[in-house]
């Protein structure tokens, strides 16, 4: 396509025309529609916008011309070449959408598949609720006590006032560690970590012990040998009822939700004097099961209230038996069962659930909630 | 304790309140009502009736009479099975439509061939006595037509009260009527306020051998009773309502004064009585067979009522058999006594022989009583079983004086948060039957009643006020507490454990610490392993299991065994505690209430118990992934449990080798030994064929079991900081080949320490064993990861980083590379 080679009469060479580059342009243009799939389009880019493309040839031949001439000329090529470059981005993006497009399709999964490849694990209800009541102690400034569980005579009854000839500690009560006379029991609650407690700290003492408890028990629906306790004990001078009664409110709305009822009743414990009992009111019938003619309640069996667990002024003698003078200390103690009040809490009605260990069970408790 | 609301009523005028405000009351006072009964209200349709014609039907296997009666208003035929009862008797008649105790239903029916318009009811089928054999004959002037329930006076409530151990007073009708009177503010009517006639020691020859058990022994002198007089209905009633049975007349007198002042009373037939009275400790070898016809050994740490020819009554507990009164005995020797409450509680356990009497010693009867419960038991029977009215009473009074309790004034008001004025505390105190004298501006020196021997110290009168001002009137604050120091390190490490291994899929458990002997041969344990179990109770729940744990794999095992067996096969357990180990202690020092123990005498107290360290478990059977459409799955085995240690080590920044071992309940190629530095952590892998047969688990069962203990003392105190570059990465690949026997981790060790600082990571992604390799070995290929911090690697740098990790392989493995 190269013009004669007339090196003193530099001529307009036909590539160069003004309707030979429209007609290029026009070409690549048609050809880039004409481009099926992205390979057919980079086929049409080697012609028309490869090395040896119409504009490229043109470009060529710009050389040749005499300078007044090539500025115009190689405006008209560049003009060309933009055309033509543009028409293939254009082209090149819609069919790049186009393929996208479609592979995504093609890569469509269903979601609802079964994705659970490891089963799932958790942790014992029993575990959460020990760690939820400590952690709302904790934030109070109290702290977690701990104790052995196969404890000493002299740790879980005669320094709890709870003397020699007491039924508790009667074979039928307390588990005996052989030989039945060596002074070791299973603790058969945690009342026993309140001394250990104010024996190491002294006061003021602010703690709670949760932990397992043995009683000679045979297990069914209600009982079971082996159960978790929540023991609570705060010694400090000035310390009343009133903060027995506050402590325990902020207890059980902790466990059982905010705004529950709870109310004291007077009742007789070893360690304790004044001692009383801790009910909870019955959330499900708020009492009505216990008015006349009110509606039977499963719950709390139409008693309105709910036993929870034990409480009272902690006994001058466990004071002393743990070296905290009585005259210018006094503290309160509380204690409540764990599976009882879960067995409340979520309206269980076989205790056995929580010691058998089916992890059906665990897992549907083992949340935090 | 049962106390009908009707027999409170003749002691206190609370008027027209309903029972079930009384039992709010008393429950608030600390006489737990547990159930209030409304007995009568649900019989309805029951009226008086007279017979008036019976026809004996026959053809029948047994009796029955063809009844007409007269109803009062009309003629009505019913069917009877019983025969106690003749023309003229006045009956109770159930007229249909008639409902009976427990919604039992009367209407007319066919029966015997005929239509029996209703029935005639027994005492049983009305609920006022155990009577079933026959019909209820009723007195003759009671008026035809009536409301039985009415005319009877079936219409009553009971308070069923739970009563606490330091509450003995409130075994009595008298007791719980003084906290009635208390809490509504009215007068109470005390009934053992009577009159009594003046000790005479010549009435029977009496004397006390052990004052500090029995410090009363008070005995009326009755004769001319009417062996054969009956229990009045009234009292048959009362005694039944209150839940003891009707026996006679002589038993009856004395059962309704304990249940009416609390005063236990025994009634010895005065003619099988020889000789004197003494109340004295048994003699060794001595016997007694009590009135359950029970032949009893006793010994010196009884005590007992005896006459010449020995023990006649096991005191306070129940009396022999060899004096009991029968139905001929006309002269009486009445007991009432004050026994020590420690020594009764011991004999009825010892001799397992709880009775009426035994259970208000135990809790401490009213000392003072003696005389006016013998008087109204006295009373009675000359009323009821025409005795003599001559009773003389020897009454041995050896009482110690009552000691008085010095009270702050404040005290109660201190301890309750709610300030109490004087005048209150004094007030109440006098209501529970305290005596005062002012013994100075601030204290009060506080006597408690003769029926509060569980009042001694002012935490016990504090009570008193609390109580009856009311707990509900507390009110509710709460304490600041000191700042805190939060959970301790292994509080909060423990929870992260337990964390760590359930978001690893194991679930965990609280499984029984109780093992039987055999365990340990199920796991296949040598006699002298510690997890052998030594710590024994004795008095176990289960004879079977008398052991506890000393490692936590049984309960993990019967767990899991659990779960397969109910039909989940997939299963992964965890469990951390403690476990038992018994080890050679002296015995606990003997140490006194209410005193601090010396630290050396706490020390030797901890000293005496068994060895309790913390262990971690897990357990797990069938697939640790699921087959699923993704693949087919893989199954639980030896490298999860290993991994579960591994996993726990890495969470918690522990570094722990892991190497080959032999042991107990493993498999012996595929077992594990953990090791924190020199220290056994523990062992983990798949369990051994035998055991996995002897504990009944699916084949592959794997297991690991680690110290608690050791791992978290291994916790670095202080997490450091790992510098991290920003250099790119490069990677290398080696293929070692290696004898079999050369373990994994000996050549990621060699490698590790052969590639310097510059080794980031080094990777084992594939073990090739083939024909391609020697026999005997197999082809390990690591990715090296390589990266400096302060620059980019070169590929020389790179070689050379690799060519020394392998070179060490090589030194001390004899690795070649491949």
């Amino acid at each position: 396509m190269s013009g004669p080679n007339d090196r003193y009469d530099p001529k307009e060479v036909s590539a160069l025309s003004a309707d030979e580059l429209d007609a290029a342009v026009t070409e690549a243009r048609a050809a880039f529609l004409a481009a099926g799939d992205l390979g057919a389009l980079a086929t049409a880019h080697v012609a028309h916008l490869g090395n040896h493309a119409p504009v490229a040839l043109a470009r060529r031949e710009l050389g040749a011309l005499p300078p007044q001439a090539r500025a115009d000329a190689g405006r008209r090529v560049n003009d060309a070449r933009t055309a033509i470059q543009a028409a293939y981005d254009e082209r090149l993006a819609q069919l790049e959408a186009e393929r996208d497009e479609r592979v995504l399709v093609e890569e469509t999964v269903d979601v609802t598949l079964p994705t659970d490849v490891q089963p799932t694990g958790g942790r014992h209800p029993l575990t959460l609720i020990q760690e939820r009541v400590a952690d709302v102690f904790v934030g109070m400034g109290w702290e977690v006590a701990e104790g052995p569980e196969v404890e000493a005579e002299w740790l879980n009854f005669d320094a709890l006032n709870i003397p020699a000839w007491h039924p508790a500690r009667e074979t039928q009560d307390t588990l005996w560690i052989d030989p039945p006379s060596g002074g070791v029991v299973l603790r058969t609650h945690t009342s026993p970590v309140q001394v250990r407690a104010l024996l190491e700290r002294g006061a003021p003492c602010y703690v709670v012990a949760p932990g397992r408890v043995y009683r000679q028990e045979a297990l069914d629906a209600t009982h079971t040998p082996v159960f978790h306790q929540l023991e609570g004990l705060a010694v400090d001078e000035g310390l009343s009822m009133a903060d027995l009664r506050g402590t325990l409110k902020m207890l059980a709305a902790a466990v059982f939700g905010p705004g529950t009822t709870t109310r004291l009743r007077p009742d007789h414990y070893p360690f304790t004097e004044p001692s009383a009992d801790v009910d909870v009111r019955c959330w499900v019938c708020l009492g009505a099961s216990a008015l006349p003619g009110g509606e039977p309640c499963r719950t709390c069996r139409s008693e309105g209230w709910i036993e929870w667990g034990g409480s009272g002024m902690v006994h001058p003698v466990v004071l002393a038996s743990a070296g905290v003078d009585p005259e210018r200390y006094s503290g309160f103690a509380f204690g409540m069962g764990l599976e009882r009040t879960l067995m409340v809490r979520h309206g269980l009605s076989d205790i056995r659930d929580l010691v058998e260990g089916d992890v059906r069970f665990t897992l549907s408790l083992g949340r935090e909630d | 304790m049962r106390v009908p609301v009707s027999w409170l009523r003749d002691y206190v005028d609370v008027g027209d309140v309903d029972s079930r405000d009384i039992a709010d009351r008393l429950t608030a006072a600390g006489l737990q009502v547990e159930r209030v009964e409304f007995l009568g209200s649900d019989i309805q349709g029951v009226v008086i009736a007279r017979v008036l014609e019976i026809e004996e039907l026959t053809g029948y296997k047994k009796p029955i009479r063809w009844v007409r009666l007269d109803d009062g208003t009309s003629e009505r035929h019913v069917v009877c099975g019983a025969s106690n009862f003749e023309i003229g008797d006045i009956v109770a008649y159930a007229r249909p439509p008639a409902t009976l105790p427990g919604g039992f239903q009367i209407e007319a029916r066919k029966t015997y061939d005929h239509l029996s318009d209703g029935m005639i009811c027994s005492g049983a089928e009305l609920g006022i006595s155990e009577e079933r054999d026959g019909i209820l004959r009723l007195p003759a002037d009671l008026t035809l037509g009536d409301d039985a329930v009415d005319a009877l006076g079936l219409r009553d409530d009971v308070l069923d009260i739970s009563i606490n151990p330091d509450r003995g007073y409130a075994l009595s009708v008298r007791g719980v009527a003084r906290e009635v009177a208390t809490s509504y503010g009215i007068p109470f009517r005390d009934p053992a306020d009577v009159e009594v006639p003046a000790p005479d020691t010549t009435a029977y020859q009496v004397s006390i051998d052990d004052p500090a058990s029995c410090d009363r022994y008070l005995l009326r002198v009755l004769r001319g009773i009417d062996p054969t007089a009956p229990s009045p209905r009234w009292l048959q009633r009362r005694l039944t309502l209150a839940g003891m049975r009707p026996i006679s007349l002589i038993v009856d007198v004395a059962n309704h004064v304990m249940l009416d002042v609390g005063q236990p009373l025994h009634t010895f037939d005065a003619g099988r009585v020889s000789g004197p009275i003494v109340v004295r400790r048994a003699r060794d070898g001595e016997r007694i067979v009590t009135l359950d016809g029970v032949d009893r050994q006793l010994d010196s740490t009884d005590l007992v009522i005896a006459d010449d020819s020995g023990p006649i009554a096991l005191a306070g507990v129940m009396g022999g058999a060899s004096t009991e009164v029968t139905e001929s005995t006309s002269d009486v020797l009445l007991e009432a006594a004050h026994f020590e409450a420690v020594l009764v509680s011991g004999a009825a356990r010892r001799h397992r022989l709880g009775s009426e009497a035994s259970r208000r010693f135990e809790r401490g009867v009213d000392d003072a009583l003696a005389p006016a419960g013998a008087e109204l038991a006295v009373r009675l029977l000359q009323q009821l079983a025409g005795a003599a009215a001559e009773a003389p009473a020897v009454d041995v009074d050896v009482r110690p004086p009552r000691p008085s309790i010095s009270l702050t004034a404040d005290l109660p008001g201190r301890l309750a948060g709610v300030p109490y004025s004087r005048e209150t505390v004094e007030r109440r105190l006098r209501e529970v039957g305290c005596e005062i004298s002012e013994s100075g501006e601030a204290t009060l020196s506080v006597t408690p009643p003769s029926w509060r021997p569980d009042l001694r110290i002012p935490a016990d009168l504090v009570e008193e006020v609390v109580r009856l001002e009311g707990y509900a009137a507390l009110p509710a604050t709460v304490p600041t507490a000191p700042a805190g120091r939060g959970l301790t390190r292994t509080q909060r490490l423990r929870r992260q454990v337990g964390r760590t291994l359930a978001a690893a899929g194991y679930v965990e458990v609280l499984s029984s610490p109780f093992v039987d002997a055999g365990s340990a041969h199920r796991l296949l344990l040598d006699a002298d392993d510690p997890r052998v179990p030594s710590v024994r109770v004795a008095n176990p729940v289960a004879d079977t299991e008398p052991y506890l744990r000393a490692t936590l794999l049984p309960g993990l095992f019967t767990t899991l065994a659990r779960n397969v067996g109910r039909g989940l096969t997939d299963v992964a357990l965890f469990e951390t505690g403690p476990v038992f180990r018994h080890r050679d202690s002296p015995p606990p020092p003997r140490l006194p209430a209410g005193v601090r123990p010396s630290d050396s005498d706490l020390a030797a107290l901890d000293a005496s118990l068994p060895d309790q360290p913390q262990r971690v478990a897990v357990a797990l059977t069938g697939m640790r992934q699921r087959p699923g459409w993704w693949g087919p799955g893989r199954a639980a085995a030896w490298s999860d449990a290993v991994e579960a240690g591994r996993l726990l080590a890495r969470t918690l920044g522990v570094e722990v080798t892991v190497s080959a071992d032999r042991h107990p309940p493993f498999h012996p190629g595929r077992c594990a030994a953990l090791h924190v530095g020199e220290t056994l952590l523990g062992h983990a892998g798949e369990l051994h064929p035998r055991a996995i047969a002897a504990l009944e688990l699916p084949a592959g069962t794997s297991a690991m079991e680690l110290s608690l203990d050791v791992l978290l003392a291994a916790v670095p105190d202080l997490a450091t900081a790992v510098p991290v570059s920003a250099y790119p990465a490069g990677s290398v690949d080696v293929a070692l080949v290696l004898p079999l026997a050369v373990p994994v981790a000996a050549v990621e060790s060699a490698l590790r320490r052969g590639g310097g600082d510059l080794l980031e990571s080094v990777r084992l992604f594939d073990v090739y064993t083939g024909s391609q390799l020697p026999s005997g070995h197999r082809s390990l290929a690591f990715t090296l990861r390589l990266r400096a911090l302060d620059h980019t690697l070169t590929s020389e740098e790179m070689l050379a980083v690799r060519d020394a990790a392998v070179a060490v392989a090589t030194a001390e493995l004899g690795a070649v590379l491949r």
